[in-house]
């Protein structure tokens, strides 16, 4: 297993390469760049700034300057925010966007995993109806949606919450039920499919003729093999959960990566947006490894090739 | 390996738990609110955007501008109800008759927030940083473009600094030497961040005196001369303000703290406002004013701003090359109408460039004429009733009204005028790049006032000025503000730009649509606030009534 991590992670230095590249170059040939303001800054001004920044070097030796940065783990100062490095802003802000995607996915997961189960048991029966049609509804409504008439609920009309902020453990409330409940009508579903799947088969069959117990049948026997479309969907919707937050991060005010994500390319902030890519590329491809090992543990017919 | 359910848990649990020691946050805004009497004064205050920094010299945005003004102060501050300059650290001032000499007092014992004395030699410094090009502070021009000898000195050109006009003959004067004589100068040092003074012995304890990027505006690090110091800045959610003991005034600042939130999204600091969180939003979202304005008027402020809304015409594509065909677009846009059911924010319509009532300035000049004047226009410009007139390409950024205004506009000029347009939709900076590139036919701009002076509306349409990007130039425009700047009374200034309006009415590279409102949400609670126009309202004056 260790052979076939340290394969896969040999794999991913080319490709977080091209990345890095590709997004150096394209961010630069967007038209305007980090000091294009309405008020134009003066020709002197703008020479003075941009050689405080490096631009007026040729664009290959900025590249390859970055590059020798990255290696040695700088991501660089950002434009935007002159007293802060992007490693600092990332420092400051991904722990509250992992944060909230963890809360999230336990919401998804909590509430998700037990419906899709009750749906596929209950299979056809009014039980099943109102399980599914939650999912339904859940996939439906998009967080903007709900978002707003959550707060409008429970923090302008019931004032139990504060419409938005991050400031205490009463705050990530909100945002993790409505980040998570989406991802919860997924799992729902998908659970459920798998279940169904999973009820019709021999060794299920066989083990209620042996006598075990509905309870036990499901949750030690069924499950297992019940879970595999939910695995392979986790990896993709962690990465998803973390980092397209930006929508959830801005309705609720959340000082999270996501909202830096998308405001550093409005920004043109050429290192954070490198910054937050890189970020990003390396999360997706960790989680995805992640699900391949939780796969095959999952999975005894499947091995590390 | 056998499954149990228990494995599942082992996969979820750890997350259930890591997410679940969030990190004690620092108590809901609402919490502070609850403290033992006598209520501590907290003004929160929704700011629209996470501040790029807190280095006055450094910053160029809204939100920096208000947490500057409650922790600095410059030798001239503003007089909340009237707007008008007033002594800061400074207690008096003194203009020579030819108006190029200004002489500063300072007040005695005054302090910065750490204890020191604060000296003639910090506000040298500091402006000595401001024209630093090491620093490239993005307003260098306001001290340069003013001050004898500065802009040599940002130009490399001189490297003395004792030979730039500003000096101190003694510890407690301050004189500055300009170029022009510049009526508006106490004006632009009140209003604007470019001339504050800073602590120079702590800037210079974190780094070079001018370099841009150090940590010394950190809270811990910052020390300030105003009637707030910084307490905590916790990026993307809060920074606290606390009364500031040391400030020479402490005497009459009523609020304990002010709480500034970074409020990007408009919609979510309106409901923030709504759950209490918030004493004044920055903004409101356009759909929501007539609510407001039908169930709760009592928190709806809709004040008069120092700007214009307009249509850039780049001049020098046709058919806007003619000035027939721009006089005709002008008068084709029914600018009452488009207030009342587009943009709804009670602005004025704008039949000029200078918004009128300007530091006592109104101009005379007024896009004037009928519909038929237009259709006219249009027809000796050779295309009757729009006929043989490709459409014009009309460029606008994606943020708030911008699209609804061009799509009414461009149904106006089609009934009107028989003229068709083709509206583009640009991101901020892309657009941004457009028009200084000048690659753009016709597009929606604003501008507004960093100062109240009519200067402001007028100096930017001089011939190759950077944000002219109209491409037009006029020599007579251009004698007219080079007699106004050397003007030293208001009164022969005022005459001038009253011809340069004119000029301006009568080529139309722009067409001014409306003057600015600035509508957004205060409690009734707040106190001690006044109308200006510049969105000018001095923390120092503002209390909450219990």
């Amino acid at each position: 297993m260790i052979r076939f991590v340290l394969q896969r992670l040999i794999q991913t230095i080319p490709v977080v390469w091209v990345i890095i590249t590709a997004t150096f170059f394209m961010i630069r040939f967007v038209p305007g760049g980090p000091f294009t303001a309405e008020r134009a800054v003066t020709p002197e001004i703008l020479k003075n700034l941009e050689a405080h920044y490096g631009l007026n070097k040729p664009l290959y030796q900025q590249y390859l300057d970055y590059c020798g940065k990255i290696l040695r783990g700088d991501l660089g100062p950002s434009f935007k925010y002159p007293t802060r490095s992007v490693n600092e802003i990332i420092a400051e802000k991904l722990p509250v966007s992992v944060e909230l995607g963890l809360l999230s996915l336990s919401v998804a997961l909590g509430v998700g995993l037990p419906l899709g189960v009750l749906a596929a048991v209950k299979r056809n029966t009014w039980i099943d109806y109102l399980c599914s049609s939650f999912a339904m509804v859940g996939i439906c409504i998009p967080t903007f949606v709900m978002g707003p008439i959550l707060i409008l609920i429970f923090a302008i009309h019931l004032g139990w919450f504060n419409a938005s902020g991050w400031y205490g453990p009463i705050d990530r409330v909100l945002p993790s039920l409505t980040l998570g409940m989406v991802y919860a009508a997924y799992v729902a579903r998908l659970t459920r499919g798998g279940m169904l799947e999973v009820l019709s088969q021999d060794y299920i069959r066989t083990a209620r003729a042996k006598g075990a117990s509905e309870t036990r049948v499901i949750m030690r026997h069924a499950l297992r093999g019940g879970l595999t479309p939910v695995v392979s969907f986790l990896g993709p919707a962690i990465a998803g959960i973390v980092t397209g937050s930006f929508v959830i991060e801005t309705i609720f005010q959340i000082p999270g990566i996501g909202r830096e994500f998308v405001n550093s390319a409005f920004n043109r902030d050429y290192t954070l947006v490198l910054g937050t890519v890189v970020l990003y590329a390396g999360f997706i491809i960790g989680m995805n490894l992640v699900v391949d090992v939780v796969q095959v543990w999952l999975n005894p017919k499947l091995k590390f090739e | 390996m056998t499954w149990t359910p228990w494995r599942l848990a082992a996969l979820v649990g750890p997350l259930a738990l890591l997410a679940g020691c969030g990190r004690p946050g620092p108590g809901g805004p609402s919490g502070s609110a609850q403290s033992p009497s006598p209520p501590r004064q907290v003004l929160r205050y929704g700011n629209s955007a996470e501040p790029q920094d807190l280095d006055p010299q450094v910053v160029t945005g809204t939100p920096e501008y208000h947490l500057i003004q409650c922790l600095f102060e410059g030798l001239l501050t503003i007089d909340g109800r009237t707007g008008q300059p007033a002594p800061g650290l400074a207690k008096a001032w003194e203009v020579s008759p030819d108006g190029l000499t200004y002489t500063f007092h300072l007040r005695e014992n005054l302090r910065w927030s750490d204890g020191s004395p604060i000296t003639t030699d910090d506000v040298l410094k500091s402006w000595k940083r401001m024209i630093s090009p090491r620093l490239a502070s993005e307003y260098a021009y306001l001290i340069y473009n003013f001050v004898a000898g500065a802009k040599d000195y940002y130009d490399g050109k001189e490297t003395d600094f004792s030979r730039v006009g500003m000096r101190a003959p003694d510890g407690r004067t301050v004189v500055v030497n300009l170029v022009n004589p510049t009526p508006y100068l106490a004006s632009i040092i009140a209003n604007h961040t470019a001339w504050d003074v800073l602590p120079v012995a702590v800037l210079s304890r974190f780094g070079g005196l001018d370099e841009r990027s150090t940590p010394w505006t950190r809270p811990g690090n910052l020390v300030c001369c105003g009637p707030f110091m910084l307490k905590e800045w916790v990026p993307q959610q809060r920074i606290v303000a606390v009364r500031n003991p040391n400030y020479w005034d402490a005497a009459h600042v009523r609020l304990d703290e002010v709480d500034f939130f970074p409020t990007e999204d408009i919609a979510a600091e309106e409901r923030m406002f709504r759950a209490g969180q918030l004493d004044r939003t920055q903004e409101i979202p356009v759909s929501k004013i007539d609510t407001y304005r039908r169930e709760n008027p009592e928190v709806l402020h809709i004040d008069p701003y120092l700007g214009v809304y307009f249509y850039r015409c780049n001049v020098t594509r046709p058919p806007l090359d003619d000035v027939r065909v721009r006089r005709a677009l002008a008068l084709g846009i029914d600018r009452e109408s488009l207030i009342r059911n587009v943009t709804r924010g009670g602005e004025t319509p704008a039949y000029a460039v200078s918004p009128p009532g300007d530091a006592g300035y109104t101009p005379r000049a007024r896009i004037a004429g009928t519909l038929e004047d237009a259709r006219r226009l249009l027809a000796e410009a050779g295309y009757p009733g729009g006929k043989g007139m490709k459409p014009i390409q009309l460029l606008y950024n994606t943020q708030a009204n911008n699209k609804q205004i061009a799509e009414a506009i461009q149904e106006m000029w089609r009934r009107n005028l028989g003229v068709e347009s083709d509206l583009i939709n640009q991101e901020w900076k892309v657009y941004l790049d457009s028009q200084h590139t000048h690659n753009y036919q016709m597009e929606r701009s604003g501008w507004i006032a960093d100062y109240p002076d009519p200067h402001v509306f007028l100096e930017v349409w001089e011939s190759g000025n950077g944000n002219n990007d109209t491409l037009w130039s006029n020599a007579a425009y251009d004698s007219l503000l080079h007699q106004a700047l050397r003007a030293g009374d208001n009164a022969t200034r005022y005459e001038a730009y009253q011809k340069m309006d004119a000029i301006l009415v009568d080529e139309c590279p722009v067409i001014p649509i409306y003057y600015y409102k600035r509508p957004y949400l205060m409690s009734p609670r707040v106190k001690g606030y006044w109308i200006n126009e510049l969105d000018n309202h001095p923390f120092k004056e503002i209390y909450l009534e219990k």
